[in-house]
């Protein structure tokens, strides 16, 4: 696998950088079409908040690699196999259980990543990690709770939100598993080994499906690739909508 | 006000004596920073980003140049470019023809940077500020008491963790009945 940079440390954060820009564009999905004004309004905060961490990471990736890249041509000029995000984030948002699960299980990853990364070497992110771990912590109670009111309400909400749980979970492992790059830049005080994320993870997924009354599903299989750029069909035709005033109007402005 | 400046600046590292050059740039500088610091939030236009702890150095080099260093709040606060566009501004208005605003991550802003005077400002504008502890907190544990910022109640519940702009929630207040925005604490 090539790396998204020359430089170790910039190709982790842009891989961080792309989870955030990748579920960020799927909040942006749900405008106008959520099932009440504050709940769109949540929605629409999920998408500025990790589209703000999104522009962090990109330019400290950029700054690190040297500056010849900026944000904007990491988000919107890049093709499906230079993006690095876990195949977790690019799931279609489905109906509302279905988003939900998958932002319990991304915030219950990111949260305590972001906590640990605030000790990075590097005082750039160690600073963009901490303010991240404290929005995700928001994320993480809010899809939380809804799930807790899914999964403990209706006879049909809880069988939405248990299908939604079942239908993710195969994507759960890649977003633990370590690679190189990972083991790299946490051996050398810059980043984090995903691998020692798990327990945290367990630790508020579990509680959440305990008050929500929903069953854990059993880790059979792993869906993976996203991490090496290897993706499903949804991230291209996601891209597709993403980029298409940079391709059709390069260089256009504001 | 504007010619002081504007002279300074041009006699700036020229004279022999050091003590006074010193002194001259501490005064400039000073200057520069009170007119940043008029500089006010464009989403909550009662606080100064002095008062919100977003300003954070403001240094002056030998040429005049003024580099005015600025702390990002929330990821998601489209106000950064506005503020640094009004930094600029205010200290043209002031003679500093030559000013530049920069970014940084490290130290990380937090709503414990808030100035007491800015928290008072906030709750006379009707929105509750953040409580004093920032970052971790058990998942589900009740939130520090809210007080309505109106009839000063604790009785008060969260409508929704989100609010109008990436730094507030919403909430109402179960004594007067009035809902109020909640500066969100990160």
């Amino acid at each position: 696998m090539t790396l998204a940079s020359s430089d170790p440390r910039a190709a982790w954060l842009m891989r961080l950088g792309d989870a955030s820009l990748i579920l960020g564009h799927r909040m942006t999905e749900w405008l106008s079409r959520a099932p009440t004004l504050e709940e769109d309004i949540a929605l629409a905060n999920f998408g500025l908040d990790l589209i703000g961490q999104t522009r962090a990471l990109y330019t400290r990736a950029c700054e690190l690699e040297g500056g010849t890249r900026d944000e904007t041509d990491l988000a919107y000029r890049r093709a499906e196999p230079d993006y690095r995000n876990p195949l977790l984030v690019e799931q279609p948002n489905g109906n509302f259980a279905d988003t939900m699960a998958r932002h319990l299980l991304f915030a219950a990853y990111a949260t305590p990543l972001y906590e640990s990364l605030a000790s990075s070497n590097d005082a750039e992110t160690a600073g963009i990690a901490t303010r991240s771990a404290r929005e995700m912590a928001y994320h993480l109670r809010h899809a939380g709770e809804w799930m807790i009111r899914l999964g403990d309400g209706t006879a049909e909400s809880h069988a939405k939100a248990q299908a939604a749980l079942t239908d993710l979970w195969p994507y759960v492992p890649e977003l633990f598993e370590a690679d190189d790059l990972d083991r790299e830049v946490a051996a050398s005080g810059f980043g984090v080994d995903p691998s020692t994320l798990r327990g945290a993870f367990d630790a508020a997924v579990d509680d959440v499906l305990a008050r929500a009354t929903l069953k854990k599903p059993a880790e059979r299989f792993g869906q993976r690739g996203g991490k090496g750029g290897r993706h499903s069909e949804h991230l291209g035709h996601m891209l597709a909508v993403l980029q298409a005033l940079q391709r059709a109007y390069p260089d256009a402005r504001w | 006000m504007v010619n002081v400046v504007e002279s300074a600046l041009e006699n700036l590292g020229d004279s022999a004596d050091a003590v006074a050059d010193r002194a001259q740039r501490a005064r400039l500088q000073e200057a520069a920073r009170a007119a940043a610091a008029r500089v006010t939030d464009p989403e909550v236009p009662v606080l100064t980003i002095d008062d919100l702890g977003i300003l954070h150095d403001v240094a002056i080099d030998d040429t005049g140049r003024v580099t005015v260093t600025i702390l990002p709040t929330y990821s998601g606060c489209p106000a950064m470019g506005v503020i640094a566009l009004g930094i600029e501004t205010e200290l043209m208005k002031d003679g500093f023809a030559d000013a530049r605003v920069r970014l940084t991550n490290a130290p990380a802003w937090s709503t414990e940077r808030m100035s007491e005077a800015a928290r008072e400002k906030l709750r006379a504008t009707g929105i509750s500020p953040p409580e004093r502890v920032s970052g971790k907190r058990a998942l589900f544990a009740p939130s520090a008491a809210v007080g309505c910022p109106r009839c000063g109640s604790s009785e008060t519940e969260r409508i929704s963790e989100f609010g109008s702009t990436a730094c507030k929630a919403l909430w109402r207040c179960r004594a007067c009945r009035e809902p109020f925005d909640h500066f969100k604490c990160i």
